[in-house]
């Protein structure tokens, strides 16, 4: 399949200023990420995945490197403005602060926005706007006004923003980071929902590892740099360097790990706490069978 | 815990006046305005007032909030009555004490013209602001002044600043009141001491809301750029502006209203207000 | 003594609209003093209104709150007092900076205390340290810090007023687990060394389940529990009930016990689970 996304060696300083030097955020980052895919992009703060999200949806152009988007070369020499514009209309972006993102005052007005700037026509926008609220369970909030809404049903109404575009690509950069329990899995349930049901390719950046446990595939940054790159159960399955790089495993795998070391084996990747228990009960059991006596 | 801004704010609503075109609502706000300073009559005054409670009733918008948008005007309207009761000389005295010398026909002014205040901040929240959502005021504002556009005025830019600072506005009110309670919390005193005391208490407050303020523009521009705005140009919109018969009708209705205003004032006038 | 007493704390907003539902109603609690105790309950059930009346910032409508055993609102003008008593961290406090340098940031909240001079710069300097700035960034603007940093200044700048009581409403959030783990330990250790009695607001179980040796749980503008950390957990059917987690190692905890391994349900870190499976061996 067609990447949506492709780096190759992307590298970004932020300029210093008389008194700072330049900081170097990203050095020489390469990946692809195929349509219809669930990435999630992990990384303490100043790892560099904030950055890259600019870079991704260009907000900045990276120093060096080279980066295609929804099959568009951004940085080539001829690439102007409206090759960037034809690309974010494949490729969008929810950000941390839904306060921030929120241009209406009313929540289909504030849905129908992206489309607006597309020039599509008014009856198109219509049904794209019920649609997309549709599929986020906002519309009965349509009419309501936005500042009244919870952080979740923020984000929710952001989302809906992005699907009223067609969207085939739509990065969330810490777009549960502000909300609480409720709305962290109102707008997680959507999140996958978006890719499993309409095949939106996800880029999730995440501080939440069990948000990131959901996602096919987990990219690690660190340093600036790609650290661990691979499915949730290559990813977790290396504790050790997970906590090398300031970040922390799902608590089932941290048990199964310290389990391991007393010769308890139990997988690395039971990230559900009924399957995880399970794989711990019949250890348990197997471990007791020679000494205990099958008193179980 | 909701900010209480009331004057200015929509109230949500479908009634036959919520979903006239805004381009009409606001025509028609202005001529109910120029209709409502024709009235020189009792007649005319009484017959824009009941107008003005059906206008109401249809909204269904709850007549304490109508009470509420007058009360910022409190003072204006208390200050014009006296002006009138006071300074008006007419022919029947009704009343002498000192220098103070009240007329009938200041009392019959002083009631008209805060009836006309009254009418005019009616007609305002009725029309405008209370069942018509500041965005759409602003699109319906940037199409009346379309036309100039090709005076290279910026019609759009004006109109979309004018939507962001309605949709911040409660969002800092908030950010404000948090900022204040954070810096109460480390002991921070803006009640007393002297002016210039007070003043300088005020920048714990001012700095952290100015730094918010530009980081909030500076990510939604980011936002509004993803999502593909490039200005006016190329743009559609949802709910294009399309006027349908009952908008003409209600403007039919207003014409007819200021019509039956010259009316009555030239052939039944009752009593007629001096200015 | 108990730091803080609540008795039969009512408090409404807006109470003069019709409809009006109290935020907090008829709420008594206890915390004794020198211990870290957690405050969870989902969005609007009642948590910042607390916090908010501990600190003086609101006034219930009925009831006592008591600092130390005195009422706060004995005498209202003092309640700068009570303030200073009651450090207060808001929900991301690093909002609030204002100062040119983080010194006098860290400063500001002492200095409205009307200390001065050495004093002044020793407070700063112990209030640096337990919340983890170094002190070459002292004199730097706290503008150019990161935004860990900027929270622990935040955090210094409360600590530094010396307060009896410190009351954190969600430090840790929209941080990194090492920013979690930096902030929250520095919590820790300044309240094991200085016996301040500490209030944590968080959703967070699995932090809570870390730094809390007791729990608050509310739900609906009142108290649902507050009991030891082990025991709120083992009640996990009651927390969902009202829409909280638990941790998620609690969860496998219970789903042990079905399969017939019987840990306990009141497991709430990793490294107690692993001790108790590998006593069952």
């Amino acid at each position: 399949m067609n990447p949506i996304i492709k780096a190759e060696n992307l590298t970004f300083s932020y300029p210093g200023d008389e008194e700072t030097k330049p900081v170097r955020a990203l050095c020489g980052v390469s990946f692809e990420i195929p349509e219809g895919s669930f990435t999630a992009v992990l990384g303490h703060n100043g790892s560099g995945k904030s950055t890259l999200a600019k870079l991704l949806c260009m907000v900045n152009l990276p120093d060096s490197g080279r980066l295609w988007v929804a099959g568009r070369e951004i940085t080539s020499p001829d690439a102007d403005e409206s090759d960037v514009l034809k690309a974010r209309r494949d490729v969008g972006m929810v950000f941390q602060n839904p306060d921030n993102q929120i241009v209406a005052t009313i929540v289909e007005e504030d849905v129908a926005f992206g489309c607006e700037n597309l020039g599509i026509p008014p009856a198109e926008i219509r049904r794209r706007v019920d649609d997309a609220l549709a599929a986020v369970g906002m519309t009965e909030y349509a009419r309501k006004q936005t500042y009244n809404l919870s952080g979740g049903q923020k984000q929710r109404v952001a989302i809906a923003g992005t699907i009223a575009m067609n969207r085939r690509c739509v990065i969330f950069d810490e777009s549960t980071a502000m909300l609480d329990p409720m709305g962290r899995r109102e707008v997680m349930e959507i999140i996958r929902k978006l890719n499993r049901e309409q095949g939106v390719t996800v880029l999730l950046i995440t501080h939440h590892m069990n948000e990131a446990a959901l996602a096919d595939r987990i990219i690690v940054m660190n340093e600036g740099a790609i650290y661990l790159d691979g499915s949730p159960r290559d990813v977790f399955g290396n504790p050790a360097a997970m906590w090398a790089a300031g970040l922390d495993v799902p608590q089932t795998t941290e048990l199964a790990y310290k389990l391991g070391k007393h010769g308890v084996d139990v997988p690395l990747d039971l990230f559900d706490p009924d399957a995880c228990a399970k794989a711990v009960a019949d250890a348990v059991r197997r471990k007791r069978k020679p000494t205990g006596g099958g008193k179980s | 815990m909701k900010s209480d801004i009331t004057f200015g704010q929509y109230v949500e609503g479908d009634s036959l006046i919520h979903r006239l075109d805004p381009r009409i609502k606001i025509v028609i706000a202005l001529i109910y305005i120029v209709v409502i300073f024709l009235a020189k009559s009792a007649t005319a005054f009484a017959l824009l007032t009941a107008a003005a409670v059906v206008f109401v009733l249809m909204t269904g918008i709850p007549p304490r909030l109508i009470f509420r948008a007058m009360r910022p005007l409190v003072f204006i309207i208390v200050f014009t009555a006296v002006i009138n009761l006071f300074f008006m000389r007419g022919e029947h005295l009704l009343f002498e004490f000192h220098f103070i010398r009240i007329y009938r026909e200041g009392i019959v002014n002083a009631f008209l013209i805060v009836l006309r205040i009254l009418l005019l901040i009616v007609a305002t929240s009725v029309f405008m602001t209370y069942t018509t959502t500041p965005l759409a005021l602003t699109d319906a504002l940037e199409q009346l002044l379309n036309p100039l556009k090709k005076l290279r005025v910026p019609v759009h830019e004006f109109s979309m600043m004018m939507t962001i600072a309605l949709r911040f506005i409660p969002t800092l009110i908030d950010e404000t009141q948090k900022i204040i309670n954070a810096q109460t919390a480390r002991g921070a005193d803006f009640t007393t001491g002297s002016l210039l005391q007070r003043g300088r208490a005020l920048i714990p407050i001012l700095i952290p809301l100015f730094i918010s303020a530009f980081r909030r523009a500076d990510e939604l521009a980011t936002a509004m750029e993803c999502r593909c705005y490039t200005g006016g140009e190329g743009r559609t919109r949802m709910n294009s502006l399309k006027s349908e018969p009952k908008d003409w009708i209600f403007f039919s209705l207003i014409l007819l209203l200021g019509a039956a205003v010259v009316c009555l004032n030239r052939f039944f006038p009752l009593v007629t207000i001096r200015l | 003594m108990n730091a803080i007493e609540l008795k039969n704390v009512t408090f409404t907003y807006g109470k003069s609209m019709p409809g009006a539902t109290p935020a907090l109603d008829d709420v008594s609690i206890e915390v004794k003093s020198g211990g870290i105790t957690g405050l969870i309950g989902h969005t609007g059930s009642g948590k910042s209104t607390l916090v908010q009346l501990l600190n003086g910032l609101l006034k219930p409508d009925s009831g006592t709150v008591l600092l130390d055993g005195i009422d706060i609102w004995a005498e209202p003008k003092k309640i700068r007092e009570v303030r200073f008593k009651a450090g207060l961290v808001m929900q991301y406090p690093e909002y609030q900076l204002f100062a040119e340098t983080v010194a006098e940031d860290i400063g500001f909240g002492p200095k409205n205390m009307g200390l001065n001079g050495a004093e002044l710069d020793a407070r700063v300097k112990e209030a640096a340290r337990f919340s983890g700035i170094p002190e070459e960034l002292l004199s730097k603007s706290p503008f150019d810090l990161s935004g860990g940093q900027k929270r622990r200044v935040a955090l210094a700048g409360v600590i530094a007023m010396n307060p009896k009581i410190l009351i954190l409403d969600e430090p840790a959030a929209g941080l990194d687990p090492a920013g979690r783990r930096d902030i929250l330990g520095g919590v820790k250790r300044f309240s094991r060394e200085s016996g301040t009695t500490v209030l944590i607001v968080s959703h967070s179980m699995e932090d809570m389940a870390m730094y809390c040796d007791d729990i608050i749980v509310m739900a609906k503008a009142k108290i649902l529990m507050h009991r030891p950390t082990a025991e709120v957990f083992s009640r996990a059917e009651e927390l969902s009930a009202v829409g909280l987690d638990v941790p998620l190692i609690t969860r496998v905890a219970a789903a042990l016990q079905k399969e017939g391994v019987d840990i306990g349900l009141d497991v709430y870190t990793v490294d107690y689970a692993v001790e108790q499976i590998l006593s069952l061996l």
